[in-house]
């Protein structure tokens, strides 16, 4: 009897230091695949948006993915008059309108081409379409293209990081 | 204490330390097989002799493969195929086998399916080989990450968004899966570890069970029979191996077996030396490139079915058919209610189950390789509906089975 306990005692004792080593291992374990420190300090691109041509769709790069930097003429903000949802997804930085987003169709991912005569993007994958202020315009892509993250800078736009601006579009549900 | 005496040979000085003459009864010459097979049976050895293949010239491969995103794709396309003295036959080899190892992985869950190899205390083999489909299907996935091209990039993409889980969005868990926000480095390297080490480990240590779970139901035969294995085999070693229902596994069974898998072989090594195309994709053979999608983005063939389950559908639906389509086969031994261990077709509406489940899978295949457009689409709308309809009917269809 007293022998039993003793055993009891050394198996729970035993199990104790066992399952605090195992979790911490988990934790190792999942810190160790986290995104590394080099990775994150790369995930901010600056953009000098003085560059930039109206009409001209320009695609830049920032964590690996494609974002699409169009700056807009006269004439597609004078269409966008009235329409809301294009409105509230404008970046005015200066003087200037532009769309700016992550160029990867919200369907499954493919990067849609820029078309100029028609001022719109086309999906080769699934047939998707997106205007030029980047709301959907033919299904399937569930939403329009997501805007990433960025903070103006004066002329500079700073993507990677959370601006008043940014903040207000996704409060707003204009972007995830 | 154990006894030893001085040996007399060295099979006597290894019996004393291994016992190896009861290993050798108890592994090939005392484990009963039933004679009333085909070569359906063979499709086991089969598996594991393109396993070895798998294993061997993965082994060569890896000797000159570099998991770096900037080198990955010309060690396996220039330095591996074209400097490297026979390079390219390990490749084509490695390519090879991986898409017809599932092939033979589907003959043989079929086989099962049709003479419900998985009741009655088979449970266990039928569960450990479907955990042997789902690392198969890691390892394949991990291994078509590595040459580093247009698909292995695109696909790595797609599939790893499926973890974000539609509108949950868990854009976080996708980004620690991937070590950054893209397929970058830190994902060709975890994916290269899981591909070489981790999964082929977690594959043998399966195989193993798999092998194990046979053991006390044995294999099963084409009518279905319970066999008095004891007996039987008390009858072969009395002498009497004609009316005896079964036969040793080696040599009896092995040299039927292995006649099979030497017609395979030369099927298999046939494809290698003049038909290797098939498993090695031509976008593949661009570099990945982050900023450039391929036109059309699709898995390896013996992926289709699922995919296909997953497209027709909006995004979170569609997952959760995916989700179904992955484990529903898991539970087929408790969604089948019927008593009966014998062929499909004694088994009534089982049997047509059967058939239409193989050809249902067969059409899925074919539609998640085409451009989901017009007819195809609706095709395979229709036969990912069918595919979930015919998994909900089957517990009904069979608690109603005549007994037989």
């Amino acid at each position: 009897m007293k022998e039993n306990s003793r055993r009891g005692f050394m198996g729970k004792a035993f199990g104790a230091v066992a399952g605090l080593g195992a979790i911490g291992s988990l934790v190792a374990m999942k810190k160790s695949w986290d995104p590394l420190p080099s990775v994150k300090a790369a995930g901010f691109t600056t953009l000098d948006m003085s560059i930039y041509e109206e009409g001209v769709m320009v695609t830049e790069k920032w964590r690996g993915k494609p974002i699409f930097v169009l700056k807009k003429t006269a004439e597609m903000m004078k269409s966008e008059e009235g329409d809301e949802a294009a409105m509230a997804r404008n970046i005015k930085v200066g003087n200037d309108n532009f769309m700016i987003a992550v160029g990867l169709c919200t369907h499954l991912g493919c990067i849609p081409a820029f078309r100029k005569d028609t001022g719109d993007f086309l999906c080769a994958c699934h047939g998707g379409m997106f205007t030029a202020s980047g709301l959907v315009k033919k299904v399937p892509p569930p939403r329009g293209f997501d805007i990433p993250p960025f903070k103006i800078d004066g002329n500079k736009l700073l993507l990677g990081e959370v601006g008043p601006e940014y903040q207000s579009m996704k409060d707003n549900g204009v972007t995830l | 204490m154990a006894h030893f005496t001085k040996a007399t040979s060295v099979k006597d000085w290894l019996n004393q330390r291994l016992a190896v003459e009861t290993v050798e009864k108890v592994m090939a010459s005392e484990y009963w097989i039933p004679k009333n097979i085909n070569f359906l049976w063979a499709m086991g050895m089969i598996l594991a002799v393109t396993f070895g293949l798998l294993t061997i010239s993965g082994i060569f491969l890896l000797m000159y493969y570099q998991p770096s995103v900037d080198t990955a794709f010309y060690s396996v396309n220039y330095t591996i195929m074209r400097e490297v003295d026979f390079g390219w036959l390990w490749r084509h080899v490695h390519g090879v086998a991986a898409s017809v190892v599932f092939l033979v992985i589907y003959i043989h869950m079929f086989t099962g399916i049709y003479y419900g190899s998985y009741k009655k205390g088979r449970e266990m083999i039928w569960i450990s080989g479907m955990l042997l489909f789902v690392t198969f299907s890691a390892e394949a996935f991990s291994g078509y990450m590595l040459p580093w091209g247009q698909m292995s990039y695109w696909a790595g993409m797609v599939i790893t968004n499926i973890f974000s889980l539609g509108s949950l969005h868990f854009d976080g868990l996708v980004e620690w899966i991937r070590g950054d926000y893209v397929p970058a480095q830190a994902f060709l390297n975890r994916f290269f570890m899981l591909h070489v080490f981790l999964l082929p480990l977690a594959i043998m240590g399966l195989i193993g069970l798999h092998f194990a779970a046979l053991r006390i139901p044995h294999v099963n035969n084409q009518d279905g029979e319970e066999i008095d294995f004891d007996a039987e085999a008390k009858k072969y070693l009395a002498g009497d191996t004609k009316n005896s229902k079964v036969m040793r596994f080696a040599n009896d069974f092995l040299s039927k077996d292995l006649m099979v898998v030497g017609l395979f072989l030369i099927f298999f090594f046939y494809l290698v030396f003049w038909h290797y195309g098939f498993a090695l994709d031509p976008v593949n053979f661009d570099p990945a490139d982050g900023l450039k999608t391929p036109a059309h983005i699709y898995p390896e063939w013996y992926f289709l079915w699922s995919y296909e389950i997953l497209r027709p559908f909006p995004v979170d639906i569609g997952l959760v058919a995916f989700g179904f389509a992955q484990v529903i086969f898991m539970l087929l031994p408790w969604l089948d209610r019927s008593e009966n261990t014998v062929p499909a077709s004694r088994r009534g509406k089982f049997a047509i189950w059967f058939w239409v489940m193989l050809v249902d899978m067969i059409v899925l295949t074919a539609m998640g390789k085409l451009p989901p457009e017009g007819i195809f689409s609706t095709i395979g709308l229709v036969a990912a509906l069918l595919f979930i309809a015919m998994w909900i009917i089957l517990p009904f269809i069979t608690k109603n089975e005549k007994k037989v």
